[in-house]
């Protein structure tokens, strides 16, 4: 009787053990969608709209009738689309419904702070190393509080190919050095 | 004709010139001049290792007065610390480099590099694609209109901050060492200007001062450090510290934060979950000249 008492007692702590364990290793998330990141490392920059689009509300009301197939938009000229675009369009990621809201692949609705759980959904790997903070830039400390910025910032999503830069001027050559 | 004994007329000079020099030395003191006060702690100044608090704590006050007079404004110098249990590493994305450039002028305004003449602590180069990372076929003077150009990558070199630093050894002074977290510094009140490092060096990432280094006063960044970036002298090598006054306060240093692609990473190499050891995991990393055992902490890599 002693001895199962103990085995019992043993095992309780065991679980007891476990669960704290569990709960230290995986972070918690806010729900089990695509790129959840614990909260605390995440401190992005505010999205980058262009000037005077967004909220998207002022123009798109609820209750517009939406046609949802894909075709050319007129008014958004100066968006120029070029991201797997034979095969998606607008309403892929943004919400007909609140236009001020993103949709995720399965219909939920995430704000624009938060787009890059909707690029992971098809750019898996960069997600994890942006996470880790091995893909992007981040600035602040190296030990402490850090930046992000989203994948937005950087890449323009309808359009993610960089742009060239021009070069800062070329060192002085040695010979040139009076 | 004198019959007076040589050695004993040396004596009496002697023993006046050093009469005479102390009493100008106390002269100086008593008069509470801080000025030649300055003077003379640079005349009769002590390698930085061996250096009591209070010796470090009056340098420091030295220099920035020395530094508000020459610049008309507020510069601090600092001899902050390692960290203990940090020993920094630096990774570089090769394949996302677009050889902007952004990098070498970021160092050369936190770290007051002189504007005129020239000295860059980072240089860029220009490979083929077709010679891979061959430096016979590396162009560090390339102009372009738009970089990265077809057929081209890049790659940053600057100071590898080695375990086993050549510069570090070559040193007749002892000038330069390694400290606790890596960082390779430069004594530049105890540096004689030989240029031996400079020579070891096998990465090009020491500069000398061949003329007074030359920043305007409107742009010298304020917060340095002594060993780092503080305003320098003429006839001293000086070189990239990974922004130790950034750094070893917690912050990225100036080229991490400036990339605009993002291909640069820093961190703590002691600390398993740093950024830093997340890319050392993750990728494909090399070094620079392995061969010559050098054991850099400046790592690169291809991401894609």
């Amino acid at each position: 009787m002693k001895m199962r008492t103990k085995l019992i007692l043993l095992y309780a702590m065991l679980a007891a053990t476990a669960g704290l364990v569990s709960s230290l290793d995986i972070p918690e998330s806010t729900d089990s969608g695509a790129g959840a990141v614990p909260e605390d490392l995440i401190a992005v920059a505010p999205p980058p709209f262009s000037e005077g689009v967004f909220p998207c509300s002022d123009c798109h009301f609820e209750d517009d009738e939406v046609d949802l197939d894909p075709r050319e938009v007129d008014f958004h000229d100066t968006v120029h689309f070029d991201h797997a675009s034979d095969s998606r369009w607008c309403l892929d990621c943004h919400d007909a419904q609140n236009r001020d809201m993103l949709h995720l692949a399965d219909g939920r609705l995430i704000p624009f702070e938060e787009s890059y759980r909707l690029c992971g959904q098809c750019h898996a790997q960069q997600l994890r190393d942006w996470e880790a903070g091995d893909h992007g830039r981040r600035t602040g400390e190296w030990s402490g509080t850090k930046q992000y910025l989203l994948c937005a910032h950087c890449h323009d999503p309808h359009s993610p190919t960089f742009e060239s830069l021009t070069p800062l001027p070329p060192p002085i050559r040695q010979e040139e050095i009076k | 004709m004198s019959t007076e004994n040589p050695a004993d007329c040396q004596t009496v000079n002697r023993r006046e010139v050093i009469k005479t020099l102390f009493t100008l030395a106390a002269a100086y003191t008593a008069t509470g001049c801080k000025r030649e006060a300055d003077s003379l702690s640079t005349f009769f100044h002590t390698h930085f290792k061996e250096m009591s608090p209070e010796k470090l704590a009056s340098t420091m006050e030295s220099w920035e007065r020395r530094y508000k007079k020459r610049y008309n404004r507020e510069i601090s110098v600092n001899a902050t610390p390692a960290q203990e249990g940090v020993l920094f590493g630096y990774a570089l994305d090769v394949s996302r480099c677009i050889g902007c450039r952004k990098c070498v002028y970021a160092c050369v305004d936190e770290n007051n590099q002189s504007r005129d003449p020239q000295v860059h602590w980072i240089t860029v180069l220009e490979m083929d694609n077709k010679h891979g990372i061959d430096l016979r076929h590396a162009d560090a003077y390339y102009e372009a209109e738009k970089v990265p150009r077809e057929d081209k990558f890049y790659f940053p070199v600057q100071c590898q901050q080695c375990e086993n630093p050549a510069c570090v050894k070559s040193c007749p002074v002892k000038a330069t060492w390694k400290d606790p977290d890596g960082i390779v510094v430069v004594d530049y009140e105890w540096c004689v200007g030989c240029r031996c490092c400079v020579t070891a060096c096998p990465y090009g990432a020491r500069s000398f001062n061949w003329a007074r280094p030359n920043v305007p006063a409107e742009e010298i960044n304020p917060v340095t450090e002594y060993l780092g970036n503080r305003p320098r002298p003429q006839g001293v090598v000086e070189k990239c510290t990974f922004c130790m006054q950034r750094s070893r306060n917690g912050k990225y240093p100036a080229c991490v934060e400036v990339c605009p692609v993002g291909a640069r990473k820093f961190g703590n190499l002691l600390d398993p979950n740093s950024e830093i050891n997340y890319v050392l995991k993750n990728h494909r990393i090399f070094i620079l000249k392995e061969e010559l055992n050098t054991q850099p902490k400046f790592f690169y890599y291809f991401s894609i």
